[in-house]
C-alpha cells in the first residue's frame, strides 16, 4: 500500500517537473519576448537591449529558466506586463471565483449524477431511463456555449430567475459571487451530470449482471440490501476517475461556459492574457492549470486507491 | 443407502423459452446425506437445472412444468423476497467460479458474516467467531488472516474453500455443487474433494453435484444422472453406471475420459450436440448414435428401470457393445530432434519506477528436446513454469540464460531470444496454439481470413488458391468448407479450437506448441482435439510439445512426460513408464491426486 502511494505521488511530481520545464521552454520557441511585446513593433534597438536587460532576458535560456523556477517555487510567481500587478494577487482571486463555481456546480452536479445513473441503472430501458438517458445525451452533444445561452433564455428572459451575465467584478464578496454562480453552474450541472451518470448507468447494469449479485441472491440477500452493500460499491468506483476527470475539467477554467456568461473566473483571464500577450501571466495560468489537473487526478486516484480494494495489492 | 425423507424433490421439471427447453423433465430426490451428481457436457442444461433448484431463472428462461419442493414447499414461481429466508438457510449453492461470484470490494469475512446476519440470530461477536469457525473448518490456513483477505488476494483454491465456508455459514440442508473444482490444478482439487466428503458425513447435508468431470463425481456422489440436451437419459447408483453404462451416450462419456491406465487418446463422440431450438423429435441423441434404428427417430424413450435402480432412456439398453478404446500405438521410430532446449532459465523483472528486484527465475536451468512426430508433455502445477518454458520457445519472453536450438531442414539454428528478431523461417517454423480459442482468434474475421494469413505470409500462397489451400486446412481438422465463411463466434469452443489448430499448421512448422489447449473444451471435444493434435504431429512429422496442468490428458496425448516443479524438471520419462512408476516423490503425489473413475 505504502509504496504504490510513494509511487502515485512521485509520479504526480514527476509529471509536475515536465509541465514546468515544457511550459517555460514552449513560450521560449514563440517568436519575440516580453519586450518586443510589450514596447511595440515601432520600438529601437536600443530601447529593446535595455529592456530586454531590465529584465534579464539577454541571460540563457538556460540560466533564467532556473532563476524563473525558483522565484516561482519560493512563491513569486512574478509581475504580469500588462496589468502592472503580481500575478499572485490577479490569479489569485480569479482562483477563487473559479473555486466558487467549481465548488457549487461539484456539489450539486456530482451528487445528483451519481443518483440518477443508479436510479437509470437499476431500471434499464424503462421510462425512467429512457427520460434521464435522453436529456443526458442531449446534454452530452449540445455545445457549451448553446445549452448556456438557452439557459439565459429560459431563467433570464423568459421567467426572469436570475440576472443572465455576471456584472461584478472580480474582487466582489464571494457570497455575491456564489449568486452570480447559479446560472453558470446550472449549464455545467447539465454537462457534468450527463458525462457522469451514462458511465454509472452503465457500471450499475453490468454490476447488476455480475455473478456475485446473483450469488448474493442466492445466498438469500434482500434486494435493498443487494443494492446497498453489493451493487453501489462496485457500481460507483469506475465513477471515482471520470469525476476526478470532470473536477480537473471544471477547475482549469471552464473557458466557454464563463465567457458566455461574462464570469471573472481562471478561464476568462486565461483567454484575456493571451489577447494581451501577458507571456508572463499565461506562463502562470498554463502551469497552474497543469498542477490542478495533475493534483484532482492524483486526488482521485488516492480516492480510488482507498475505496478499491483490488488496486491497492500490487499483482504478484 | 437407507431410504430417507426426501429433502429435495424434483418432478418433470421443465424450463426454457419461447421455442425451446433447456431442461426437460427431470425428476429426482434428495434424502438426508445423500449426494446425486449429475455429469453432462456444456449446454446440456446442468447449471439452469441447479439454479431453478434454488427458484432463480436465467433471463429469458421460465418454469414451463413440473415442480421442485423443498422440505415441502414449493421454490418455483416464488418472488425473490419469499425465498429469502430459504437461500442460503436451508438450501445453499456453492458457485462454479468463486474469483466471480464473490463481491470484490469486500472482505472474505464481511461476506461469509453476511450470511450469518441474515440467518442466524448471532450477536456480531458471536458472528465474527463463527466465521473464524467456519474459515478453520474448511481448512484454510490461518483463518483469522484470511477473514480480512479481499477475493483478489486469495488463490482459486482458497476462493474456492471460502465460498464453501460461505455456503455453510446458514447452516443448509441442501447443499448445490456446480463444478466445484474447475480450474483447480489436481491436488488441490483432491483436497477440496477430501474436504466435501468429509464435510456430508459429519453433517448429513444433502448435495445435488453438477460436474462435467465424473471422476469428481465419482469421488462424491452415490447415485448419478447423465444429462443430455436437457433431459436425463440414464441415472442409477454410481458404480453401475460407471461400470455398466447402458445408454450409448454415457458409454462414450466414459470412453472419452483420459485414464492414466489406459493407452493412447480415449475415443472422442463423433457430431455435436443438438441445438436446444430444433431438437430431434425422437431420442435426442440419435444423429450422433451408432446404433440409431427407425424405433428411435420416433419418440423419446422415457427412462426404463434396467436393474437396481438402474434406469436408462435408450430403446437398445444394454444391448450396445462396450466401446471400443484406441489401444493401437504404434511404436515411434527412432526420430531425430526438431529441438533442443539446453539450460533453458526465464525470469522476470518487475516493472516500475520505484521498485526494481532482482529477478526472480521461474524457470531454472531446464534442458530437454524433441523429436519429429513426436508429443512431448509437460505438466505441473499453475505456477510451476510450463507455460514460460512455451512463451521462451515461441520468443515472448527473454530466457535469462540457456538456449534453444531448432533442426529443421538440414539447417541446425540457435533460435533469437525475441521473436521480433527472428528471421521469418524461425517463425514459421515455431507455431503457439493457445489456451483460449475466443482469445487468440480475431473475432472480427472470418475463418477464411484467419487462416489465408499464416498461408500468404509463411506459403506464399497465390490469393486464388487460398480458399481452396484454406478448405483444405479445415479438413484436415475435420471441418466442412462452409466454416470459412462463418465468424469465430458462431462455431462452437471445440470448433474454435480446431481453426486455431489449423491456422497453426497452415504455416507448416516443424514444431507446435499447445498450452493448456483443451482446458475450456468438453471432455468429449477435448478427446477430439487430442487425437487431432497427435494424428497431425504423426503424418506431418511435426514435434509437438503439449503443456497441461491435468496428468491424465497428458497421459493420453504424449509419448514422453516432462513433470516440472517449481521450475526445474524433477522427472521426464517415457509416458507409459512415467505414469506406472514414477520415480521422483513430487511425481508420485501428482499420479497419486489424479480421479481415476473405477473401471
Amino acid at each position: 500500500m505504502a509504496t504504490v502511494l510513494l509511487e502515485r505521488i512521485g509520479l504526480a511530481l514527476i509529471t509536475m517537473i515536465i509541465i514546468v520545464v515544457v511550459v517555460f521552454f514552449a513560450l521560449e520557441l514563440m517568436p519575440g519576448d516580453a519586450c518586443s511585446v510589450n514596447l511595440g513593433r515601432g520600438a529601437s534597438d536600443s530601447m529593446l537591449a535595455a529592456c530586454q536587460k531590465r529584465l534579464g532576458l539577454d541571460q540563457p535560456a538556460v540560466w533564467r529558466f532556473a532563476a524563473w523556477a525558483g522565484d516561482f517555487l519560493t512563491g513569486d510567481l512574478g509581475i504580469s506586463m500588462q496589468r502592472d500587478r503580481p500575478i499572485a494577487e490577479v490569479v489569485g482571486w480569479r482562483l477563487r471565483n473559479t473555486l466558487i463555481l467549481a465548488g457549487l456546480t461539484a456539489a450539486i452536479g456530482i451528487p445528483l449524477a451519481l443518483g440518477l445513473g443508479v436510479l437509470a441503472g437499476l431500471n434499464p430501458d424503462g421510462p425512467l431511463d429512457m427520460t434521464i438517458s435522453g436529456i443526458a445525451i442531449f446534454a452530452m452533444t449540445v455545445p457549451e456555449f448553446i445549452s448556456g445561452t438557452l439557459m439565459i433564455l429560459l431563467f433570464s428572459v423568459i421567467l426572469g430567475w436570475a440576472a443572465g451575465v455576471v456584472t461584478i467584478g472580480y474582487k466582489a464578496p464571494a457570497l455575491d459571487l456564489l449568486k452570480a454562480s447559479v446560472l453558470p453552474a446550472a449549464t455545467l450541472i447539465f454537462i457534468l451530470a450527463a458525462h457522469i451518470l451514462r458511465m454509472v448507468r452503465a457500471s450499475v447494469i453490468e454490476v447488476m449482471q455480475s455473478d456475485f449479485v446473483q450469488m448474493a441472491r442466492l445466498k438469500g440477500v434482500p434486494h435493498r440490501r443487494i443494492i446497498l452493500h453489493h451493487v453501489l460499491p462496485n457500481a460507483l468506483l469506475p465513477a471515482i476517475s471520470i469525476i476526478g476527470l470532470t473536477m480537473a475539467w471544471l477547475l482549469g477554467g471552464v473557458v466557454i461556459v464563463e465567457s458566455v456568461f461574462n464570469f471573472p473566473g481562471l478561464g476568462r483571464l486565461a483567454v484575456d492574457a493571451v489577447a494581451d500577450q501577458d507571456l508572463p501571466l499565461v506562463q502562470a495560468i498554463a502551469l497552474l492549470f497543469g498542477f490542478i489537473y495533475v493534483l484532482t487526478n492524483l486526488g482521485a486516484d488516492l480516492l480510488a486507491l482507498t475505496l478499491n480494494p483490488r488496486l491497492r495489492t500490487r499483482r504478484k | 443407502m437407507t431410504p430417507s425423507v426426501p429433502m429435495l424433490k424434483v418432478e418433470n421439471l421443465q424450463v426454457g423459452g419461447d421455442g425451446f427447453l433447456v431442461v426437460d423433465k427431470v425428476s429426482f430426490t434428495i434424502g438426508q446425506g445423500e449426494s446425486f451428481g449429475i455429469a453432462g457436457e456444456s449446454g446440456s442444461g446442468k447449471s439452469t437445472l441447479l439454479l431453478s433448484l434454488m427458484g432463480m431463472m436465467r433471463p429469458g428462461l421460465r418454469n414451463l412444468g413440473g415442480s421442485v419442493r423443498l422440505n415441502g414447499s414449493p421454490m418455483l414461481g416464488q418472488s425473490d423476497a419469499a425465498l429469502a429466508s430459504v437461500r442460503g438457510s436451508k438450501i445453499a449453492l456453492i458457485p462454479q467460479n468463486p474469483a466471480t461470484a464473490l463481491n470484490p470490494s469486500r472482505r472474505i469475512g464481511t461476506q461469509i458474516a453476511e450470511a450469518l446476519l441474515l440467518h442466524s440470530a448471532l450477536n456480531p461477536r458471536a458472528r465474527a467467531m463463527r466465521v473464524l469457525d467456519l474459515l478453520s473448518m474448511v481448512r484454510l490456513p490461518e483463518p483469522t488472516v484470511a477473514a480480512r483477505r479481499f477475493p483478489h488476494e486469495l488463490s482459486g483454491g482458497q476462493l474456492q474453500r471460502a465460498a464453501i465456508a460461505m455456503a455453510l455459514a446458514g447452516a443448509p440442508e441442501v447443499l448445490l455443487l456446480d463444478e466445484p473444482t474447475t480450474g483447480l490444478d489436481v491436488t488441490t482439487q483432491a483436497a477440496l474433494l477430501d474436504l466435501l466428503i468429509d464435510l456430508r458425513h459429519r453433517s448429513k447435508v444433502g448435495m445435488v453435484c453438477v460436474s462435467h468431470d465424473l471422476g469428481v463425481l465419482a469421488r462424491l456422489c452415490d447415485r448419478i444422472g447423465v444429462m443430455y440436451a436437457g433431459a436425463i437419459i440414464e441415472e442409477g447408483p454410481l458404480a453401475s453406471v460407471l461400470a455398466r453404462p447402458g445408454h450409448p451416450y454415457t458409454q462414450a462419456l466414459v470412453a472419452s475420459i483420459p485414464r492414466l491406465t489406459s493407452v493412447g487418446p480415449p475415443a472422442p463422440i463423433q457430431g455435436s450436440p443438438p441445438s436446444l431450438f430444433d431438437l430431434p423429435s425422437g431420442c435426442r441423441f440419435a444423429p450422433r448414435c451408432a446404433l440409431v434404428q427407425d424405433a428411435c427417430l420416433g419418440q423419446p424413450p422415457d427412462l426404463t428401470s434396467a436393474a437396481d435402480n438402474h434406469k436408462i432412456a435408450c430403446l437398445r439398453a444394454f444391448t450396445a457393445p462396450a466401446p471400443v478404446v484406441n489401444a493401437s500405438v504404434a511404436a515411434l521410430e527412432k526420430a531425430t530432434s526438431v529441438l533442443a532446449v539446453e539450460k533453458l532459465s526465464v525470469g522476470f523483472a518487475k516493472h516500475g519506477i520505484f521498485d526494481r528486484k532482482t529477478p526472480s527465475s521461474v524457470v531454472d536451468a531446464v534442458s530437454f528436446t524433441v523429436a519429429k512426430g513426436e508429443v512431448l508433455g509437460l505438466v505441473g502445477e499453475s505456477g510451476s513454469g510450463k507455460s514460460t518454458i512455451l512463451r521462451a520457445i515461441a520468443g515472448l519472453a527473454a530466457p535469462t540464460a540457456g538456449q534453444i536450438t531448432l533442426m529443421s531442414s538440414g539447417r541446425t539454428e540457435i533460435l533469437a531470444a525475441r521473436a521480433t528478431a527472428r528471421p521469418l523461417s524461425q517463425l514459421r517454423s515455431v507455431q503457439l496454439i493457445f489456451q483460449n480459442p475466443d482469445a487468440s482468434l480475431n473475432p472480427r474475421h472470418r475463418v477464411l481470413e484467419l487462416l489465408a494469413q499464416p498461408l500468404i505470409l509463411y506459403g506464399q500462397v497465390p490469393r486464388s488458391q487460398l480458399r481452396e489451400k484454406a478448405a483444405d486446412l479445415l479438413d484436415q481438422v475435420r471441418l466442412g468448407p462452409a466454416t470459412l465463411d462463418r465468424m469465430p463466434a458462431q462455431l462452437s469452443g471445440g470448433e474454435r479450437q480446431r481453426v486455431a489448430i489449423a491456422r497453426a499448421f497452415a504455416a507448416r512448422p516443424d514444431l507446435i506448441l499447445c498450452d493448456e489447449i483443451t482446458t475450456a473444451l468438453d471432455v468429449s471435444v477435448q478427446a477430439a482435439v487430442l487425437e487431432l493434435i497427435r494424428n497431425l504431429a504423426r503424418k506431418h512429422d511435426v514435434g509437438a510439445i503439449f503443456v497441461s496442468h491435468d496428468l491424465a490428458v497428458v497421459r493420453s496425448i504424449a509419448d514422453r512426460i516432462a513433470v516440472l516443479h517449481n521450475g526445474t524438471i524433477v522427472e521426464i520419462n517415457d509416458a507409459q513408464e512415467l505414469c506406472a512408476r514414477p520415480v521422483s516423490p513430487y511425481a508420485q503425489r501428482l499420479i497419486g491426486s489424479v480421479l481415476d473413475i473405477p473401471a
